[in-house]
């Protein structure tokens, strides 16, 4: 099993891939050099996993300006292709340029985002107050602006995040602004639903639920998580007040959407059990055809003790504020969490919890 | 002489009774007692006279009743020598002449006594003699005079039968002549209206003509009787019908009409609707006085109206009905009870809308006069009526009421809980307009304190009447005991209490979380309110509650202690919520400074820039506001040179640690490696902590909000050399002025070296300012 968790630090803008053998307990690293610049925000394709996109800073006239391009990792070096040795001496390999996500005067990009389910050829980026629809063509060698949108308002608004729902069909997108939470639809560009102040201050992340539609969570510098129906966005479904300083991830597992992982200034990672509004309310649902008698009445006493939402564990290894946390898409027992010093902390899911969701 | 003795037995002594053994054979003991006599040859009487002595049968005894000359004189003769003979006869002769002469002296003294005495007796017996003969000629005479009287009884006899045969018909006729007058007699009365008179005369005849009425004669007085009684009958019915007379009046006609037999079932039903109808008239009019539009009387007259009018117009009927229809058993004592019951609900439905529309006023010494009077009115026909259920009917009223009332005061409370919280925003948002000093916060809490302790002292005084001695519900069971356990105690004080602390808490909850809301000193001054009520007010309150209600029943309060943490916590809440506002307007302002600014082009720092000195001003003001309602608190033990200290440390902390010559800006490994290490050794900084009640932990938390977002602001741009010199001397200016705020300046320290390391990250080229430099900017600015 191996695990995919680019990082960047240092000034020398590297994407380091880091392979994790799960059973060995070993972690290689390769480290791949981003020359364009100081990255900013980074998303694997979900259908090639050698193609990556970046958004990145570059200084030019002493004038920060974020960009956003697509790039592929070279061949030899894409995760599970190698087991070279660790020789952090050898020049890094360059990644490779696809295509820039360059609109003309379009302002610094925030955020991209791959099509969930896709296969890998639509993209929407996030610059300034425009939310920009790509289509990538000749294996994401060329980018074409399919659709694009603009926030409309009072002062300078600026996206600070987006998310692309993995439901109905991947035609929605969630983004964030300032303190607003807006939901688009991307065939016709417009948009179809608007949280205004969703957090009290200002929104720094946001995540479908994968198996649950029109859930949403969402945390911010009020050192809030919330979790939101976006067909009623009156009233948050629920809120989590764990952290004590700003959250800024959080993150659904993918197969099991109870668990939420946090990420926060506060240096704490936190793992909260949302059984009460995850798609799995019950327990680990079977069909009840394959039950046998027994199973089924020990389903039954499982059912009744009411669910309770809960933080599972609070992991405080990292010294300073975390700033990224997300999933293993390969194991979903298995998270990674990176903080501003630079340290990666992989963790697992606690045992107790894994067999109890399980079984 | 031994039997005798013996005989009353061994233990019996003379007290006894002589029943005993004497009773039961009295015969035999008189046939032993002689046959001793006969033996000894004794009277009875000398042997139970000398029981002891010489022998009373001694014959030569001289003295004895038995003795015998020739015997002694042989005695002596054969037993006695000469001499001695000679000298009994001398002694004899001398005790004869003594004898003789006494016998002599004797008889010469009483001479004249014997004499009288013959002569008494010889008289006596002369008058007995003529005696006898008066008697004899007396019973001649009586037995002449009996003869007589005999004769004359004999002769009287036939008239004195005829006498009393006479006086009987004397009386006869005079009944007679009574029944023939009869009906002029009745019309007479009924003429001069004297029905009682009428009804009494017809009474008295009634049972005669009944009996004689086959009499022709008898019939026809009858007849007429009846025709005129039943005029009398009619005209009384007319009367009581009009019914304008007074119900006493009523009354008696009904009493004379059952007397008159009229059937009493009727008579009942007659009499209850007339009382219906007037006792109506009376709801009738109390309704008016109700009416919409009119200015209704206070409920004080209105009640009174109430127990005058309707209420003692009942107590008259039942009275009436009670002692007129008392025959009729328990049919009738419930048709009353039903009677009374129905008008009595109606009566209560007019007064129960009547203190409706008093629930408004905050008169409570009026309302309760009035419900006094209410229950008190009812208390006559409730005892004359305890079937209808009117007394506790009453009561009930009374204790909705009550109860009403005390909901009334709780919102009255709160609203004037609300009130003065508005008051003291105004009073905040004022002086800032008017650019200079209002009242203090400390002066504003004391007021907001003082003015709702008056009100709840005002409520209780005012809720108090309802258990007042002289009130005449006072006693019943739900004013003793649930009225000021649950009532006063728990729905009022403590209910307010709570709602207090809820409304203080929603404060914190309100949605305009950007503080925008509620002004953070308003926050402030409640918590310090609330901290106040957990130190002294609750306990104060619930006392004094306690002291004025003198709380018997046992249900469980809820005690002092969870109130007061209840309030607690509501101070900690708002507290902690106060720092957040307060935290969030500073960051804010160093967010916006910095995420506006472009770090890369920047000049040179020639000074602080304003936003830093705005901070350390406002976070001055916040300072002088928090210290104006909560005490010091407690710092880590500084040098007495705390400033002058704090910065050598501060600088050569940047200048060796952090920027040590064997260490190149440039390296930012061992940068990170030196600042991790120092964080091993501190301690992880909770940013938005609960606080403790002193304005250094209020301090505390304010900055460390604060300096955190500076962090994070500053990690998330880009700076030119110039941006990062600019961070430098700002942060030192923050040093210089925020150490003396906080706990615990280490913390301050930290945060800022972290600021200043992270920007020092975040360039491109990182030539830190001369700390000399940074000094003589910060001392200038």
């Amino acid at each position: 099993m191996e695990d995919d968790a680019p990082v960047i630090y240092g000034l020398e803008f590297q994407v380091h891939v880091i392979d994790f053998d799960d059973e060995n307990n070993i972690i290689n690293k390769t480290v791949l050099l981003h020359q364009a610049g100081e990255i900013w925000h980074i998303s694997a394709s979900p259908a090639d996993r050698g193609v990556l996109a970046t958004c990145y800073s570059q200084a030019a006239d002493s004038k920060v300006v974020t960009c956003a391009a697509v790039w592929r990792m070279p061949a030899e070096l894409e995760p599970g292709s190698q087991e070279s040795p660790e020789d952090a001496a050898s020049p890094a390999h360059a990644l490779e340029l696809l295509c820039l996500l360059e609109p003309a005067a379009r302002g610094s990009t925030a955020c991209v985002a791959w099509e969930p389910a896709g296969d890998g050829k639509r993209v929407v980026s996030l610059a300034d107050s425009h939310i920009l629809l790509w289509d990538l063509e000749g294996s994401s060698s060329q980018a074409t602006l399919a659709s694009s949108a603009s926030l409309e308002g009072k002062g300078q608004l600026k996206f600070t995040t987006g998310r692309w729902s993995p439901h109905h069909n991947c035609s929605q997108v969630a983004t964030a602004n300032d303190t607003a939470i807006r939901g688009w639809d991307t065939r016709t560009m417009s948009q179809i639903y608007c949280i205004e102040s969703a957090h009290g201050q200002l929104v720094r992340d946001l995540d479908f639920n994968p198996n649950k539609q029109y859930y949403l969570a969402s945390c911010g510098d009020d050192c809030k998580v919330k979790f939101w129906d976006t067909r009623n966005v009156a009233e948050p479904v629920k809120t989590l007040e764990e952290h004590s300083h700003w959250v800024w991830n959080v993150r659904y597992n993918h197969s099991h959407d109870q668990l939420v992982l946090t990420g926060s200034s506060d240096s704490r990672v936190i793992l909260s059990n949302m059984v009460s509004i995850s798609s799995e309310p019950f327990g680990h649902l079977v069909d009840d055809d394959d039950l046998s008698d027994q199973e089924e009445r020990r389903l039954e006493e499982k059912s009744q003790e009411p669910p309770q939402d809960s933080v599972i564990a609070t992991y405080e290894e990292h010294e300073d504020s975390v700033y990224a946390v997300d999933w293993s898409s390969a194991d979903p027992w298995l998270f990674a969490s990176l903080s501003y010093d630079g340290r990666l902390v992989i963790n697992r899911v606690p045992r107790a919890l894994k067999y109890h969701i399980l079984l | 002489m031994a039997a005798a003795a013996a005989a009353p037995g061994p233990g019996s002594r003379p007290g006894d009774s002589p029943e005993g053994p004497e009773a039961e054979a009295p015969e035999r003991r008189r046939k032993a007692h002689g046959m001793l006599k006969l033996y000894y040859g004794l009277s009875e009487g000398e042997a139970a006279g000398r029981p002891s002595g010489p022998d009373p049968l001694d014959p030569t005894d001289l003295n004895g009743a038995h003795f015998d000359p020739e015997v002694y004189l042989d005695k002596l003769r054969r037993e006695c020598p000469l001499a001695q003979l000679m000298d009994s006869e001398t002694d004899m002769v001398r005790q004869i002449r003594a004898l003789d002469s006494d016998m002599q002296t004797l008889v010469y003294e009483n001479y004249n006594k014997f004499i009288s005495a013959t002569d008494t007796i010889r008289k006596m017996k002369n008058d007995f003699r003529k005696m006898e003969d008066e008697m004899d000629r007396l019973a001649t005479n009586m037995a002449v005079i009996t003869d007589f009287s005999a004769r004359i009884s004999a002769t009287l006899q036939d008239r004195h039968e005829r006498i009393t045969k006479l006086a009987g018909v004397h009386a006869l006729l005079r009944k007679l002549q009574f029944l023939f007058e009869l009906p002029s007699r009745l019309t007479k009365c009924v003429e001069l209206g004297a029905y009682g008179q009428a009804v009494r005369y017809q009474g008295r005849a009634r049972a005669v003509l009944q009996q004689y009425q086959h009499l022709p004669s008898f019939r026809a007085i009858q007849d007429d009787c009846q025709v005129i009684t039943a005029r009398l009958a009619q005209q009384l019915r007319q009367r009581f019908r009009e019914g304008g007379s007074g119900a006493p009046e009523q009354a008696e006609c009904v009493e004379l009409l059952l007397a008159l037999g009229e059937p009493a079932e009727e008579l009942c039903e007659e009499f209850l609707a007339h009382a219906r109808g007037r006792l109506e008239e009376e709801l009738r009019s109390l309704e008016a006085e109700l009416g919409p539009s009119p200015p209704a009387p206070d409920v004080l007259e209105f009640t009174d109206h109430g127990g005058s009018g309707f209420v003692g117009g009942l107590c008259q009927v039942a009275a009436a009905y009670q002692e007129l229809f008392a025959a009729q058993g328990p049919a009738g004592a419930e048709k009353l009870a039903a009677f009374a019951r129905e008008l009595g609900s109606r009566y209560f439905a007019l007064v129960e809308r009547r203190l409706a529309q008093e629930q408004g006023s905050g008169d409570n010494s009026l309302l309760v006069r009035a419900l006094d009077r209410f229950h008190r009115r009812l208390r006559a026909p409730g005892a004359l009526l305890a079937a209808a259920g009117l007394a506790e009917a009453a009561t009930e009223i009374v204790e909705r009421v009550a109860r009403e009332r005390l909901g009334h005061h709780l919102q009255g409370l709160q609203a004037a809980f609300l009130g003065s919280l508005t008051d003291v925003r105004q009073a905040l948002a004022a002086p800032r307009i008017a650019g200079k000093e209002g009242p203090g916060l400390a002066e504003l809490l004391a007021n907001v304190a003082s003015s709702i302790l008056s009100h709840i002292k005002a409520s209780l005084a005012s809720v108090h009447l309802f258990t007042a001695k002289e009130v005449s519900f006072s006693n019943k069971p739900y004013f003793r005991g649930e009225f000021c356990s649950q009532g006063v105690r728990e729905s009022l004080i403590v209910g307010f209490i709570r709602s207090m602390c809820q409304t203080a808490q929603s404060f914190c909850d309100s949605p305009g979380e950007k503080g925008g809301a509620t002004p953070p000193a308003l926050l402030l001054l409640l918590s310090r309110l609330c901290l106040d009520y957990e130190t002294a007010t609750i306990s104060y309150i619930l006392t004094l509650t306690d002291e004025q209600f003198l709380v018997q029943d046992q249900s469980p309060v809820t005690p002092v202690s969870t109130l007061c943490a209840e309030a607690r916590e509501t101070a900690r809440r708002l507290l902690t919520h106060y720092v957040k506002v307060q935290g969030l307007v500073i960051s804010q302002m160093l967010r916006k400074s910095v995420e506006t600014r472009d770090w890369l082009s920047t000049l040179e720092p020639r000074n602080v820039r304003a936003v830093m000195k705005r901070v350390v001003e406002d976070t001055t003001a916040i300072d002088v506001q928090v210290g104006l309602l909560y005490e010091e608190g407690v710092r880590k033990a500084q040098s007495s040179d705390s400033s002058k200290r704090t910065f050598s440390v501060y600088s050569s902390s940047r200048q060796q640690g952090r920027y040590a010559p064997s260490y190149t800006p440039s390296a930012p490994m061992d940068t990170n490696l030196l600042s991790n290490i120092q964080k091993l050794f501190s301690e992880r900084i909770d940013v938005f902590s609960p606080v403790e009640f002193n304005k250094v932990s209020v301090l505390t938390g304010i900055i460390k909000i604060s300096l955190k977002t500076l962090l994070e602001c500053v990690r998330l741009r880009t700076f030119g050399r110039f941006g990062l010199q600019q961070v430098q001397v700002d942060c030192h200016f923050l040093q210089l002025y925020l150490w003396r705020f906080v706990a615990d300046e280490e913390l301050v320290h930290l945060l800022l070296d972290e600021v200043v390391a992270s920007a020092a990250l975040r360039c491109p080229d990182p030539v830190p300012m001369e700390p000399s430099v940074v000094e003589v900017i910060c001392e200038r600015g």
